[in-house]
């Protein structure tokens, strides 16, 4: 490895990318080579070292000084002032200290780091950061001291369990994989991250790709896999250059190739970009994708791992599952089941969303719990609100309240409860969200993502969108939740793949634990959140109401009347519920009633 | 990009986009992509070169123009509509949703006057949402062709449609 007495590392991240880091990195080579540092000083590309929002950023290491703002036209000047003359250019310094990275920031209370551990400590673009620390020697242990059954035993006993969401222990899924007597067998990562919201596997791909390919590695090592295919989608152009890359010096260090680490073990991968479709993220609709279809699911059996892309046995698991990989290996099942429950080991990674004061990527151990991940690690609520709901496993989970919050983070505490663990969305609600809304919002994605073949999901979806549309416009009848009740069982029961099945979860659980929201909006026509439009009112409180006139002349539908100086009346026949009156007012008048 | 295509230039782009994926079967996603990419869309006329090229019953390489619409109309990043010059891409996801997004969005709307899936009289913008683009700590968040734009404000929108002008 060359040495290198400085390293600049520039911040590649779309964000920054839109701020011009491409010709600050192609400007600070040109000036280095100008200036004849080129051999001392490295230019890296690196992923998030701010916030961005003053992008460009770069850090200069070891001195640790962190620049943002600067232009391709500044470099020559920072260049000469920081490198040559050794004078730090306080015009460029970041002075906020530290920089908070919205996405993943220092370690947090209660936070155990294995999948992201790596993710903004190193250059994802280069291999050499990878092996620098300890990369691929998790592969080597395979190969050299261990056979594919005890690397198979070696996962089943560290627990791992499908981190894409539905739990599958991973070391069974290897075992299975393994056991059918056909060939050539494949290797498949679902890195198709879909819900809206979670971004956990996006983070790793861009952050730390060695760490799915090696997983990855081990696994075709252990099930007798020879090819491999990576299915990223394609909102993800960052992580499939920054994958390709990844793949391309794997090859060129002899991790990927024949006979990997001078054995006769052969394995290599490719990349595979998605074209837009949530569904593709189910199983048999990825492996679909893959071969050039439609990705459309089938049903299951038979299971990937007996017949899965081109006919044959087919191991799939997704990007966080197989980035927990090499770790275990290393440091062996006993340290990664020590943490967890007794059928959940590990740590699970989780986007925090919602109205709490800490959103972002977090990496918690199994077994905490649900209120400690929300007060303790996220910050708890904002703006001193109540907690109202969570909402886990994304637009297929289900919304869990007050009294599930001591709940621990376990695959079956969580569906017991009406919820899942899931990919790993975490949307966090305070006492301002209408769970009727919420309900029609999961539905309506849902509903759109439907791919269409099977006909429960297809009409099922669209149908309880429509009841739930009707029911927030304040149409509900008498007799509408039932149908919703048992609309949702028949799409549940009779779907063909994960998509159907699941969607009428955030509406069997907001029914079973907001009920009395849902008889609101129906019988007394009354949204309590003060959320659905239809159903609320606004009214100007004439105490506070100066009479400027603002909201009569931004009204657009001339519903506001009143003299000048005095206070103002909304005629509730005209208004069309816009709220724009409320945003315009300068003195807090405007009042929404239910 | 171009709202007639010429029959030559598809051919070539076709080709192109054949020599890099493969002639094979599951190349056939990659290469619409291509193709969508350098049109802005996949025009009739490209449906049936890339069959042509590809079709080879000698080789058991099965390609008919069916296929490959319904391909095309499965996935959202194809399209079989002529696009304007610079597509905007907008989030509509949750996240992005509650911290302004929709008043972005019916900023944009209102702006170009179009709705979702629209292309103004002049080809020069077309309006689409877009799914979860995973940057949900930086909402509310667009793309133009492939450039991304975070924490994008209604104040910002003239500024950053001006840079395409």
């Amino acid at each position: 490895m060359a040495f290198y007495r400085s390293h600049v590392l520039v911040c590649v991240d779309p964000e920054c990318l839109a701020k011009g880091a491409h010709e600050i990195v192609d400007a600070l080579q040109d000036e280095f080579v100008a200036q004849g540092l080129i051999n001392e000083i490295q230019v890296l590309e690196t992923s998030r070292i701010g916030g961005c929002s003053g992008g460009p950023e770069m850090m200069v290491y070891p001195e640790g000084i962190h620049y943002h703002g600067m232009t391709a036209d500044d470099i020559p000047f920072l260049v000469e002032e920081h490198f040559l003359k050794g004078r730090i250019v306080e015009r460029f310094r970041e002075v906020v200290k530290p920089v908070v990275d919205e996405e993943l920031g220092p370690l947090r209370p209660k936070e155990v780091r294995i999948v992201l551990r790596n993710c903004g400590q190193i250059d994802p673009n280069n291999i050499e950061d990878y092996l620098a620390i300890d990369g691929y020697q998790a592969l080597g242990k395979a190969l050299f001291e261990m056979t594919p059954e005890t690397v198979i035993d070696e996962v089943i006993n560290s627990g791992l369990r499908g981190r894409g969401g539905a739990g599958f222990p991973a070391g069974k899924k290897w075992s299975i994989t393994r056991q059918v007597a056909d060939s050539p067998k494949y290797m498949v990562c679902n890195a198709d991250e879909g819900d809206p919201g979670a971004f956990m596997n996006r983070r790793v791909l861009e952050g730390d790709p060695h760490s799915v390919i090696e997983g990855m590695i081990i696994g075709a090592y252990a099930i007798g896999a020879s090819y491999g295919y990576i299915y990223c989608r394609a909102e993800y152009p960052v992580a499939v250059e920054t994958l390709n890359i990844a793949i391309e010096q794997a090859r060129e260090f002899g991790f990927l190739g024949n006979n990997i680490f001078g054995t006769d073990f052969k394995f290599d991968l490719e990349v595979r970009v998605g074209a837009g479709a949530f569904v593709c993220g189910e199983e048999t609709a990825l492996m679909a994708s893959i071969m050039g279809k439609r990705g459309e699911p089938t049903p299951r059996p038979p299971f990937p791992s007996v017949k899965g892309v081109w006919g044959k046995p087919s191991n799939n698991n997704n990007v966080e599952t197989y980035s927990n990989i090499p770790q275990i290996l290393t440091k062996g099942a006993a340290w990664y089941s020590s943490m967890g429950t007794e059928r959940s080991k590990g740590t699970k990674t989780f986007a925090v969303g919602g109205n709490v004061v800490k959103p972002g990527l977090i990496e918690v151990p199994m077994g905490i719990t649900l209120r400690e991940i929300i007060f303790e690690v996220a910050g708890g609520i904002k703006d001193g609100k109540k907690f109202k709901a969570v909402q886990t496993g994304g637009p297929m989970g289900g919304c869990l309240t007050e009294e599930h919050l001591d709940l621990p983070l376990d695959y079956e505490a969580l569906s017991q409860a009406g919820s899942m663990m899931g990919s790993g969305g975490l949307v966090v609600m305070d006492e301002s969200s209408c769970m009727v809304d919420i309900a029609r919002f999961f539905m309506d994605f849902t509903q759109a993502e439907s791919c269409g073949k099977c006909t429960p999901c297809r009409v099922g979806t669209r149908r309880l969108l429509e009841l739930l549309q009707k029911i927030c416009d304040g149409l509900g009848e008498e007799g509408d939740i039932e149908k919703l009740e048992h609309l949702c069982h028949e799409v549940s029961r009779n779907s063909l793949c994960g998509l159907g099945q699941g969607a009428p979860n955030p509406v069997l659980s907001t029914l079973k634990h907001f009920r009395h929201e849902y008889e609101a909006h129906i019988y007394e026509k009354r949204c309590p959140a003060k959320v659905c439009r239809p159903l609320i009112r606004f009214e100007i409180q004439a105490p506070a109401c100066t009479g400027c006139t603002v909201c009569a002349r931004n009204c657009p539908v001339e519903a506001i009347s009143g003299e000048r100086r005095q206070a103002h009346y909304i005629d509730p026949e005209t208004c069309i519920h816009c709220g724009i009156c409320m945003q315009v007012c300068n003195f807090n008048a405007i009042a929404v009633e239910s | 990009m171009i709202a007639l295509v010429v029959e030559s230039e598809v051919t070539a782009i076709v080709q192109d986009a054949i020599d890099k994926h493969g002639k094979k079967r599951d190349a056939l996603i990659p290469i619409l992509s291509e193709v969508n990419s350098k049109l802005g869309y996949i025009p009739a006329e490209a449906f049936h070169e890339i069959r042509r090229q590809m079709h080879d019953p000698s080789e058991q390489v099965y390609v008919a123009e069916s296929q490959l619409y319904a391909l095309a109309s499965f996935y959202d990043m194809l399209s079989t509509k002529p696009r304007g010059e610079h597509v905007i891409k907008f989030c509509e996801n949750a996240p992005c949703h509650v911290v302004g997004g929709k008043a972005v969005w019916d900023a944009l709307k209102e702006k170009l006057e179009l709705n979702n899936g629209e292309t103004t009289p002049d080809s020069k913008w077309t309006l689409v949402t877009i799914s979860c683009l995973g940057l949900c700590s930086v909402g509310p968040v667009l793309l133009i062709d492939d450039d991304m734009y975070g924490n994008v404000t209604v104040e910002q929108i003239p500024d950053i449609l001006g840079r395409y002008e």
